[in-house]
């Protein structure tokens, strides 16, 4: 059994000391020791930005990307080879800004993909610009008279466009966060997990101490169940989208894997690639 | 007797031009004739002026012809729009519906025949195209029995009654034609040699091509004149296990099929130059972080949407240098279909024993012209995977933190590949430099070693044929290039200036880049003059010659870039005066 050291390599990180980031990369190596994985069984794949340099963090096989791509270069590793487990992961500008189309699609295919979401509400790499998720009035290095547009709601979106698992967390929380990766690990589709992760240097405002003040665990509502959408919507609109736990799961529907006719049950990458005379020969006699 | 001639079909949009064609067509390449031809139509389904131009010969022909023997009209704008293509004498059926009228003074032979009305009398006036088909092989002299076949492979889903009525629909119009016009002489084409061929466009012989090359998963966005690719794919792949996934643009197309090949799956991506425009970013992580990558661009009518449904070849330039910096890139052109599915396979190959994009370059003509293929050789099919091996068992590694030499420097710049899933096999990838192990590095001495690697990779290129030659001539007044499909109006143009005393050598590029220098300087050194045929404005080919091989005084071109395919007249009269 791997344990999570075994997802550490000695590359130290580039972030800034208090980076939210280190706990979010430390909980993913937690949460893939906790689901019994190998470092060669896991893909993690990233986008660019700060965050985007996680996946070479993690020693298991690592793409980083190119900036908001994580999502389809995450899916094509999947459907080549459905015994992995993928994950992708990049900042709230990587996947709710140049991603954006990218997560929706994503999201209402339902392949098999845990994406994590380092979200700072702020371009961190770039040097403080503001992003999809800044607040209204957020006055940032492209935003120095405040920003004046609406900051996406991000889990609202995902349940809308059809999400099979929406999840919010916040990185300090660190047993909290492993559970919940664990969870989308674990989870048959595509799973959502955004996790605030706090941008010390730019970000002034969403600090630390904001979300502790801010932030509303879902096990702390009475009567909260994830596995009701209209709930889940309501409750995300009264707290403005400041809650932290699994916020909706369908453990029903099934994957894309599943559902894509034909598709092969076992690793595609692993097929023979011949078709065969014969198949080639009755193939061509179609056009004849 | 005569060895070949064009037949056209034209009418509105969605009113079955197109399978009046096909039908026409199939029949005739049952019959061992040479088919080959080329649709106009416009960015809408239904309205506008359509017509499929197909010519039948007993000889391979990969050309649209200069002129027109046959035409036939479901409206008057048919006749209006096509009667100049008509040579002195040819035939004109038009349906009696529409009263078709030809302009005094033309020398054409117009017939009305009621196609719609006898369609209606056996009971649909769909079938009005099947009394077209009945027409025009009175016409030929063909017996409407040769039609059986056909439309019984067509319409047997529908039942026996409704293949007896479509027959009953040809005989009746080549009755009514003989009626009125008895037999007409000049029009019956020499037998055909009854050989079997494939009838197919160029995009079905390129999907066929990564079919049998091993390809088993598809990302794509839909595109004209792509698409067929991707249907074929479609419902082929799910009986091999794969699949195709229909993207929500041509950005995560190209970046899924990099993360699949990068788990190990044989995965290709096709668009036109939108498309590939999306894809560059794309196309540079694959350069960059080593990634087999085979991407096809049919080339249709640019800049911008352009002429989407219209020849062109203008995307050379950009399929070469697109993308930002520097990179290990392959561009592949095949002239015909048969070429195209044999580089399908081969580009295949050439991604992964190189680790690099390869772009498989078509153009509108050469993906949605239909015609004859001679049988493709499986044998020839070969599944190459350069140093990638799935079953390898790796030794532990002597970095500290396990990880793989992935871009290990070696002699050729080609590293050992492994994918995610085996053991010691870990290594990192990314579109940042990096050193051996994939791990980021901005190290001076380490950024270059791996860029010379990377870029000396295609110095051992092996390429079968990159240069399509018939030069019968030691020393030539011109040498005709050209690439992808203006192969076949070059080939019909060399004999006739060579009847005018003109010594021609042909030189077709299927190898665009990294180009072929020295095989190319050799035919260049043996002509006078050089001329470039290309469907674009500006001469990309010439630029290109000039570029790696000099030349600059010997070169000219014959440019076209109106939306049509060339004619061989235009290519001959325009040579003739650069000589
Ligand atoms: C196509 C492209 N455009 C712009 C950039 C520059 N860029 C790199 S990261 C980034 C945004 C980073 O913000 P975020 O995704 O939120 O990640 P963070 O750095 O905050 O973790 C930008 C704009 C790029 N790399 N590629
Ligand atoms: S700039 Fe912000 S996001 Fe980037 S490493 Fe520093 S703290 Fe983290």
């Amino acid at each position: 059994m791997a344990t999570f050291k075994d997802f550490r390599n000695s590359i130290k990180p580039n972030w800034c000391p208090g980076c939210g980031d280190f706990s979010v990369q430390a909980a993913i190596q937690r949460a893939a020791a906790n689901a019994g994985l190998t470092p060669e069984n896991l893909a993690v794949v990233s986008g660019i930005g700060c965050s985007g340099r996680i996946s070479g963090y993690i020693k298991s096989y690592g793409f980083h990307g190119i900036h908001g791509r994580s999502l389809p270069i995450a899916q094509g590793v999947k459907m080549a080879n459905r015994d992995l487990t993928v994950i992708a992961s990049g900042g709230d500008g990587d996947g709710f800004a140049i991603g954006m189309g990218h997560t929706v699609h994503a999201i209402r295919r339902n392949i098999d993909v845990t994406y994590i979401v380092m979200d700072n509400q702020i371009y961190g790499l770039t040097k403080g610009q503001t992003s999809p998720r800044s607040d209204v009035g957020f006055k940032t290095k492209s935003t120095p008279e405040g920003s004046v547009e609406s900051s996406i709601g991000i889990m609202e979106l995902a349940l809308t466009a059809g999400a099979t698992f929406v999840a919010q967390s916040f990185s300090t929380d660190l047993k909290d966060l492993v559970a919940i990766i664990e969870a989308g690990i674990s989870h048959k589709g595509f799973s959502l997990i955004n996790v605030f992760s706090p941008c010390v240097t730019y970000n002034k405002v969403n600090t630390y101490d904001w979300f502790k003040e801010h932030l509303v665990a879902l096990d702390s509502i009475e009567g909260y169940d994830p596995q009701n959408r209209s709930l889940a919507m309501t409750t995300l609109m009264e707290h403005k989208g400041l809650v932290k736990g699994i916020i909706y799961q369908d453990k029903e529907k099934p994957s894309y894997q599943d559902l894509a006719h034909g598709y092969s049950k076992d690793a595609l990458a692993l097929q023979d690639l011949n078709l065969g005379e014969d198949t080639f020969k009755q193939l061509a006699a179609e056009f004849m | 007797m005569i060895e070949q001639l064009s037949w056209k079909v034209g009418g509105q949009q969605g009113e079955g031009i197109d399978s009046t064609g096909e039908i026409f067509a199939m029949a005739l390449n049952r019959l061992g004739y040479y088919l080959y031809s080329y649709r106009h139509f416009s960015s809408r389904i239904k309205g506008g002026h359509t017509n499929n131009k197909i010519r039948v010969s007993t000889y391979q022909t990969r050309a649209v012809s200069d002129d027109l023997d046959i035409l036939i009209a479901f409206d008057q704008e048919t006749i209006d729009v096509n009667l100049h293509e008509l040579r002195d004498g040819g035939v004109v059926i038009g349906d009696a519906k529409f009263n078709p009228v030809i302009p005094e003074g033309s020398n054409a032979r117009l017939f009305a025949v009621p196609f719609t009305e006898l369609a209606t009398e056996l009971g649909t006036s769909l079938m009005k195209n099947m009394v077209a088909i009945g027409a025009t092989s009175a016409v030929l002299g063909l017996a409407p029995e040769s039609y059986q076949e056909v439309v019984e492979e067509i319409f047997s889903r529908k039942g026996a009654k409704v293949v007896e009525k479509n027959m009953e629909a040809i005989k009746k119009g080549s009755e009514y034609f003989q009626g009125i016009a008895g037999k007409i002489d000049g029009f019956q084409l020499n037998e055909a040699d009854g050989r079997k061929r494939m009838f197919m466009i160029g995009n079905d012989a390129i999907a066929l091509g990564f079919l049998a090359g091993g390809v088993r998963f598809m990302p794509a966005y839909p595109i004209t004149p792509a698409s067929e690719i991707m249907e074929y794919l479609i419902k082929k792949l799910p009986k091999f296990g794969g699949t195709v996934i229909q993207t929500e643009d041509e950005i995560a197309a190209c970046t899924m099929a990099i993360g699949a090949n990068y788990a190990g799956v044989r995965t290709i991506t096709s668009s036109a130059g939108p498309g590939l425009s999306l894809m560059m970013e794309s196309i540079g992580l694959s350069g960059m972080t080593e990634v087999p990558l085979v991407v096809v661009d049919t080339q249709r009518g640019g800049p911008s949407t352009g002429l989407p449904t219209k020849q062109e070849q203008s995307d050379l330039m950009a399929m070469i240098y697109g993308t930002h910096g520097e990179i290990p890139k392959v561009v592949m052109a095949p002239s015909t279909a048969e070429e195209a599915f044999y580089d399908a396979v081969e580009s295949l190959n050439i991604a992964e024993e190189y680790q690099c994009p390869v772009i498989l370059l078509t153009d509108l003509q050469l993906s949605l012209g239909k015609q004859s293929v001679e049988p493709l050789d499986y044998s020839r099919v070969e599944i190459r995977r350069g140093t990638l091996d799935l079953n390898a068992q790796l030794p532990d590694s002597d970095d500290k933190d396990g990880y793989f030499k992935r871009y290990q420097v070696t002699e050729n710049g080609v590293s050992p590949r492994v994918v995610p899933g085996m053991k010691n096999g870990i290594h990192h990838v990314t579109g940042v430099e990096h050193d051996e192990y994939g791990k980021p590095s901005e190290v001076a001495t380490n950024r270059q070693k791996q860029m010379d690697k990377r870029l000396s990779k295609l110095k051992s290129l092996k390429f079968d044929t990159p240069v399509v030659k018939n030069a019968p001539h030691e020393e030539a007044d011109i040498l005709l290039v050209g690439f992808n499909s203006t192969r076949g109006v070059i080939e019909e143009a060399m004999p006739r200036l060579e009847e005018q005393g003109i010594k021609v050598n042909h030189a077709h590029i299927r190898l665009l880049h990294p180009f072929p220098a020295t095989e190319f300087k050799e035919l260049a050194d043996r002509a006078k003059k050089i001329v470039v045929v290309e469907n674009n404005a500006t001469g990309q080919l010439a630029s290109i010659i000039k570029l790696n091989t000099g030349n600059h005084e010997k070169i000219s071109s014959i440019l076209k870039y109106d939306g049509n395919p060339f004619l061989p007249s235009e290519v001959t009269a325009k040579a003739k005066e650069l000589v």
